[in-house]
């Protein structure tokens, strides 16, 4: 099979890779650029594991072609932090307990950044279906929400402060 | 036992606190290393091709196409996994579900492997390889199965546990029986009677991680196999056994994992793996799809209960009986057993019997899911609980808290319980404001109860001090929901150091003995109490190098709040030296200094919970939203109070998702017909409420700090809390999980006839 080469900004840095064109981004992302923090739980778009952004919008790489990426910004778990600085969600994250296993923890984390940059104070109804395309098993979401509400409210007072 | 593990009352500083658990930064960053994300030079992708058929002889398979695909470089069938079991049946039904010998047994049934350079070629491979098959009769019900007619799954299976002996085979492969008394005296004396059936369909443990494994296996007889898996040992032990390998020479690592609620305590695959990167001599990796987890691993049992309780006016039960038949799928189980005896654990009977039946069925083997066959147990019985106590007029919780089972009550499995917290749990529930809250139209409340016996078991583990004091705990116990954080505490609780300066670590097979498999709410509990001596043990190092130090017996030294203080007038002048001290002198003093422990934890406290619920039915769909939901359990004692609330609220959540969506969906023809996470439905955020939770203190005599186990319990409750929810709504007793809005309506429109 002819591989398509593809150049796209991961996490802000420019990265070209070759892939079949029927490969997911899901593929790629985890095989091809060694972004294993990209899980993989159904392969159909159900569970939310490999939720990325591409050019800030939310999806499941897996549901995505590697091909489809060209010129396109994605963006993963592994670009959350800056530098040594924990983003406030993996702060919060930690801070209320909001995994067990962490498996599903990226793609929750991805899609709360999401949710947060286009609602900085969403309600507790917003905040569940905007995560409702993620699936959790082991924490019954409880602490996920409410670390969600904490990173909001300390996300605004930041935003205040740098007024 | 060289050690005390009766409960001392004493007072903690590390434990009880809220900590940051030391693997969240790996967690949130993506960079923590699960099944999948391991990696070796060289490595084939692993692949497996499954029967689409429920039951089939394989008469044919030609593998010779596949062989010669370019890129392929091994293809193995049953014939390919000789019969190293030395006649243990056991181990042979291990190794016939992870291939099939002849015969596929289920929808889904490993029927032939291959190796090959990538994805590709191996999917290419897989529809390569032709299999011949002869369909044969099937029964995927257990009811079903049971009748004299059903088609027989095994035909050496005869069932056990009765007199005389059968001598023909059957489908079910085990009857047991538990209780006391005599029954029919007790029902003779009751006032009120109730007797009903229920059934439960079959769940996953929908853990979100698939199974994955990393497999080399050398033609030395040497391997290495990371996995992620609740048990690295137990693997080891089964894979080296069916593979014919010392068990030293498998070193087998646990990876992060991933969920496993139980099904992670058995292989599916990996000898498979293991025995592919043999035949290619490459490393083999090897990933199931969801499809493939559906369809071919652990799920719990289907069940079918009949529950009889009878009671005096006075609210006091006078006898209580139940038979469960419960499915195994095609290989034999115990659940009906775990069943039989969880059933009316909780209560305080005279007079008891339960009657468990093992089942075969043309589905998947089943596996354990958290607190195994007790939830479906709980169904049946706090259902019926809930009936007697409205035809008696009583408060169901007063009715429950009348025939609690208490310290010296002889429990219905047999043993005589010692402290224990069903009686508090009850009176927590009767006394929380989600009580009081008001109910409106369409809406119920229902309360239930639960028990899981928990485990100790085999633990072995190391604690050794760097020079510069901090603290390496090595356990063999894997971490599925927060017990390095616990473990850490409970290290620097027992040495008086700041818990940042313990790294807890699980360890691989070669670096431990034997552990037992991280399962029934072992973890935290008993590699606690290995840490707690192997830190003991390792005080006793300290207090040697100490006294050598001072040049006095170490008699006069004691330890307290984190270093040696020199007892006796005499030692006045001799300030105490602090546990860095001691480990900074440790090269000139005889060397590292290390506390070892290895034990079998017996003595796991049981576990109670009672848990609320109200729901809100639409009358017009069937479709039920959980309003308010608390759980109040007993944790003995909460060394890290975060994450015994998240065991609380999982298990909750799990338990709700069973009671109102789950469920396998076979065909007529025997398949699975929903093995996906869009149609298999877990419960997502928007579907459920915050669970509120109440913790419990009862101290478990046997354990140092009182722990009881907390991960199980919690799923318990919620089918029959749910249960009686839904029926107090709708005004119709609900006598089958999952109560989907399909069978919510059909319950409502048969009672309006």
């Amino acid at each position: 099979m002819n591989g398509v080469t593809v150049s796209a900004k991961v996490n802000g840095d420019a990265v070209q890779y070759v892939c079949p064109p029927d490969e997911s981004l899901l593929d790629v992302l985890r095989n091809r650029l060694n972004l294993t923090g990209v899980k993989e739980g159904c392969g159909t778009g159900d569970c939310g594991a490999c939720s990325i952004t591409l050019d800030g919008r939310l999806v499941c790489s897996c549901l995505v072609l590697g091909a489809e990426a060209e010129g396109r910004e994605i963006g993963t778990v592994e670009g959350l932090s800056e530098g040594g600085k924990l983003h406030t969600l993996q702060e919060q994250f930690i801070e209320k307990a909001a995994l067990q296993c962490g498996i599903c923890t990226p793609g929750f984390l991805v899609a709360a950044k999401v949710l947060l940059e286009r609602n900085s104070n969403p309600s507790e109804e917003e905040i569940r279906y905007a995560l409702a395309g993620n699936l959790c098993r082991c924490t019954g979401y409880d602490k996920i929400v409410r670390a969600v509400q904490s990173s909001a409210k300390i996300m605004r007072r930041g935003k205040k402060a740098s007024r | 036992m060289p050690y005390e593990t009766d409960y001392t009352n004493q007072g903690f500083s590390k434990v009880g606190t809220r900590v940051n658990r030391p693997d969240g930064v790996d967690k949130v960053t993506g960079r923590a290393k699960y099944g999948a994300d391991a990696n070796a030079a060289g490595q084939l992708v692993g692949r497996i091709l499954r029967s689409p058929h429920a039951h089939a002889l394989i008469t044919k398979i030609d593998t010779s196409k596949a062989e010669k695909l370019p890129g392929v470089k091994a293809v193995l069938t049953g014939k390919d996994f000789p019969d190293l079991t030395g006649g243990d049946r056991g181990m042979m039904n291990i190794l016939e579900n992870c291939m099939a010998r002849g015969r596929a047994l289920y929808d889904g049934h490993a029927v032939a492997a291959v190796a090959a350079i990538d994805a590709d070629t191996a999917n290419e491979a897989l529809k390569l390889i032709k299999v011949t098959y002869k369909q044969l009769p099937h029964v995927t019900d257990v009811d079903e199965a049971m009748k004299p007619s059903a088609p027989i799954i095994h035909d050496w299976v005869r069932t056990t546990g009765v007199t005389p002996a059968p001598t023909t085979a059957s489908n079910v492969a085990q009857r047991t029986e538990f209780g006391h008394g005599d029954i029919d005296a007790g029902f003779a004396q009751a006032d009120v009677i109730i007797e009903k059936s229920f059934k439960t369909e079959q769940t996953h443990q929908g853990y979100i991680e698939p199974h994955a494994c990393l497999a080399t296996l050398g033609p030395d007889g040497s391997g290495e196999l990371w996995v992620t898996t609740q048990g690295h040992f137990t693997f080891r032990n089964v894979c080296a056994s069916l593979l014919g390998l010392d068990v030293a020479k498998l070193r087998v690592t646990a990876s992060e994992i991933g969920g496993g609620f139980g099904g992670k305590t058995h292989v599916w695959t990996e000898p498979v793996a293991l025995q592919l990167s043999r035949r290619a001599n490459r490393p083999v990796k090897l990933v199931m799809s969801r499809d493939e987890v559906f369809k071919a691993t652990g799920p719990t049992s289907s069940t079918s209960v009949d529950v009889k309780i009878g009671a005096k006016r006075n609210g006091k039960i006078t006898a209580a009986s139940a038979e469960l038949r419960y499915q195994s799928g095609a290989f034999p189980g115990m659940w009906a057993m775990l069943g039989a005896m969880t059933s009316f654990a909780c209560y305080d009977l005279k007079n008891v019997k339960s009657v468990g039946f093992d089942v075969l069925v043309n589905r998947p083997k089943v596996a354990a899911y958290r607190a195994p066959s007790a939830p479906m147990a709980a169904f049946a019985v706090e259902s019926v609980v809930d009936m007697v106590a409205a035809e008696l007029g009583m408060d169901a919780v007063e009715f429950r808290i009348k025939n609690a089972a208490k310290k010296g009550t002889k429990a219905s499995y047999g043993p005589v319980y010692g402290p224990i917290g069903i009686g508090p749990t009850l009176e927590a529930v009767k006394n929380h404001p989600h009580m009081k809250r008001k109910l409106g139209k369409n809406q119920g409340r229902g309360v239930a109860c639960g028990f899981w016996f928990n485990f100790g078991g085999q633990t072995c583990t190391d604690l050794n001090i760097g020079v510069d004091g901090s603290v390496n705990l090595t356990v063999g116990t894997v971490d599925v929901g927060g017990s390095r954080a616990s473990l850490a505490l409970i290290a620097a609780e027992e040495l008086g150091i700041d818990y940042e300066q313990v790294r807890v670590t699980i360890g691989d097979t070669n670096s431990l003995g034997h552990n037992d498999t991280t399962e029934g709410s072992r973890g935290t509990f008993s590699s606690g109490m290995a840490a707690i001596f192997a830190a003991r043990d390792a005080v006793e190092v300290l207090k040697q190098r100490a006294a050598a130090t001072w040049g006095i017996p170490v008699e006069q030294v004691v330890w307290e709040a984190g270093e040696a203080r020199a007892k006796g007038k005499q030692n006045n002048n001799l300030p105490p030296l602090s546990l860095k001290e001691i480990a900074a002198k440790s090269p000139r003093t005889g060397g590292p200094i290390a506390g070892h422990n290895e034990v079998v934890a017996d003595g796991a406290g049981v576990s109670f919970a009672s848990h609320m619920c109200d729901v809100e039915v639409d009358p017009e769909t069937g479709a039920t939203k959980i309003l308010r939901y608390t759980v109040v359990q007993d944790a003995g004692k909460a060394i890290h109070p975060d994450y015994v609330e998240g065991q609380f609220q999982g298990g909750a959540a799990q338990g709700i998702g069973w009671a109102l969506n789950e469920e396998y969906v076979y065909g007529d023809d025997g398949r699975l017909q929903n093995a996906g996470f869009l149609d298999y439905r877990i419960p997502v955020c928007s579907d459920l409420p915050f669970i509120d939770t109440q913790i419990l203190e009862i101290p478990n005599p046997n354990h140092p700090y009182g722990v009881r186990g907390v991960g199980e319990t919690s799923i318990v409750p919620p089918l029959a809390a749910i249960g009686n929810a839904v029926s107090n709504a709708v005004g119709v007793r609900m006598d089958h999980v999952p109560m989907s809005p399909p069978r919510i309506l059909k319950a409502i429109e048969a009672a309006q006839g």
